[in-house]
């Protein structure tokens, strides 16, 4: 008989102030879940701001805290790469799917560059009568005054229908585009429980399969402007196909860098305005606060917690002395409330000043390459939920995903109020 | 003091003044002039201050780093006369700068 699962709680976690330094694991997925992260990190910022910690679960690792060092770090990929690792953990020698985030040039340049027509504001413009129409009919079809999970309802399924709009994806299989996410997210090396690399390898072979129908038929057609007939059409990716592993990392790139981000900011913005209501009056006072809103969002939410660098040379850093090969670690979740550069760094205030100075798209040559879709795509939703909406009451806690990558929830339980 | 002129896209002209020291994008977001995100506040990591300058500055604004080229070459709508504003930092010699902006940030 198999033994009983312990499941961690939050009073299994040690007390983020009196832990000694050398002992802080910022990395421990069950600090997210549990929403117990902050003051970890704010003893970081204030204590330790580039901090190692010499063993974890993850082997030894640098955390970068404030926002100017992740600033730094992000910026100089010329010491810090990128190449095979861009999450704490590392990938799994024997699948390997190189894709273009955790490549350095020359390769990541050009095969971003193939992507990018896909998301560039003048394709956005094209794209964004569609993406209202479907956030219409999807509000439109809300059930009003019974509780339901906002996740499930809106997030995951808006999502899902913007990544089908920028593949081209066919909407009647639409589904297995967020399915497909969560295996490849859900690994062991962001310290995501019960999943096995070959229940993860299985089930990524599937989208492979699929995704290998798609770019023959795309390869056949007139070039458009989703992400696999760029691919298929770009003179310098078009032989992409043959090596399977870098089409599904570069696939699962594609998939996952839209969706869970998009998702838990859709989430998260419910989730904050019920928690700072004095905002949700102001933007019921003035809607036109919506972009510097979801700026905030995007802030306040960080979904993801980090990007993961490799040193490549030995580099006296703040002081510290980073050895050639260390892992070093970015928190933009820190970063996004470090108090020397953002006011009030623990409030959601939809019209702060500067809104958009944050890190959670990153920067550098890696910045986010889908941040206007992102953006717009919140942007939209706002504009017709508060077309429509009294209030999206929070009627209880939310669940958060086990992750030290991905910030997010599963579900979040609202009831929807009528104007 | 310099002056410097932006036009955005759709031609409007904004005409300042602007102290010497400060950088271009600094002048840009301090006027509030549209069109200029600055989303990194000036570390030439966002690429979201994109302008182009007017051919006959283009020699006196000085050199791009590495890293303003790296940034560069995943802007949208790049020429010859692309340049990230809050690398071009203005004095006397820079006074009259004409810089165009473009459709959009990326
Ligand atoms: C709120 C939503 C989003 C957030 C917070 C987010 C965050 C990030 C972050 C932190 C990075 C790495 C930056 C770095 O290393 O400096 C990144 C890269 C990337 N993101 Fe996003 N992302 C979002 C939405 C999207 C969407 C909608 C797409 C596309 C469908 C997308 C596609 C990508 C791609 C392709 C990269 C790799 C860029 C490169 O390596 O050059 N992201 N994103
Ligand atoms: S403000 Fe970010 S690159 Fe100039």
């Amino acid at each position: 008989m198999a033994e009983a699962i312990q499941v961690p709680t939050a009073s299994d976690l040690p007390d983020p102030w009196t832990v000694p330094l050398d002992k802080m694991n910022v990395a421990n997925a069950e600090l997210f879940k549990h929403d117990k992260h902050g003051e970890y990190f704010r003893r970081l910022r204030k204590e330790d701001p580039v901090h190692y910690c010499p063993d974890s679960e993850f082997g030894a690792y640098w955390s970068i805290t404030k926002f100017n060092d992740i600033v730094a770090v992000d910026s100089n990929h010329k010491v810090f790469s990128s190449q095979d690792n861009i999450v704490i953990g590392d990938a799994e020698p024997e699948f390997l799917t190189p894709m273009f985030i955790a490549e350095d040039p020359p390769k990541h340049d050009y095969q971003r560059k193939a992507v990018t027509p896909a998301v560039t504001p003048g394709q956005l413009a094209d794209l964004e009568g569609l993406i209202r129409q479907r956030v219409c009919a999807l509000l439109d079809d809300l059930p009003v005054g019974e509780r339901i999970n906002w996740v499930e309802h809106i997030s995951k399924e808006l999502t899902t229908q913007m990544l089908a709009t920028l593949f081209d994806f066919p909407f009647e299989d639409r589904h297995l585009l967020p399915y497909w996410s969560d295996a490849s997210t859900t690994s062991p090396a962001v310290g995501a429980p019960d999943v096995t690399y070959e229940q993860r390898h299985e089930i990524l072979q599937e989208c492979l399969n699929y995704f290998g129908r798609l770019w023959q038929e795309r390869a056949e057609q007139p070039p458009k402007f989703d992400f696999i007939s760029l691919l298929a059409h770009n003179p310098k990716t078009k032989d992409m196909i043959k090596d399977p592993m870098e089409f599904l990392g570069n696939l699962i790139l594609l998939i996952v860098g839209g969706n869970d981000t998009t998702r838990n900011s859709i989430s998260g913005g419910v989730i904050f305005l019920n928690k700072f209501p004095k905002e949700y009056d102001k933007l019921r006072a003035d809607v036109s606060l919506i972009p510097n809103m979801v700026s905030e969002i995007i802030r306040f939410q960080t979904p993801l917690a980090h990007m993961r660098r490799t040193a490549l040379e030995d580099i006296e850093f703040q002081g510290k002395q980073i050895k050639k090969g260390d892992r070093v670690v970015m928190w933009y979740v820190s970063g996004n409330r470090d108090e020397e550069v953002i006011d009030r760094p623990d409030e959601f205030i939809i019209d702060r000043d500067k809104a958009r100075h944050h890190v959670s798209f990153g920067f550098g040559i890696h910045r986010c390459m889908g941040n206007r879709v992102a953006e717009m795509q919140l942007r939209i939703l706002w504009e017709e939920i508060m077309k429509r909406f009294h209030k999206i009451e929070l009627v209880g806690e939310p669940e958060r995903v086990t992750s030290n990558f991905v910030l997010g929830y599963t579900d979040v339980p609202v009831i929807v109020h009528a104007k | 003091m310099p002056k410097v002129t932006f036009i955005e896209h759709n031609g409007t002209r904004h005409e300042l003044d602007a102290d010497s020291g400060l950088s271009l994008m600094e002048v840009a977001v301090a006027n509030s002039v549209p069109g200029i995100d600055a989303d990194c506040g000036g570390a030439c990591a966002c690429a979201t201050c994109h302008v182009y300058v007017d051919e006959s500055w283009l020699g006196k604004v000085g050199d791009k780093t590495d890293m303003e080229t790296s940034m560069l070459d995943f802007a949208e709508g790049v020429q010859d006369s692309s340049r990230l504003a809050c690398q071009i930092t203005l004095s006397a010699e820079l006074d009259g700068l004409i810089a165009q902006l473009p459709e959009s940030q990326h």
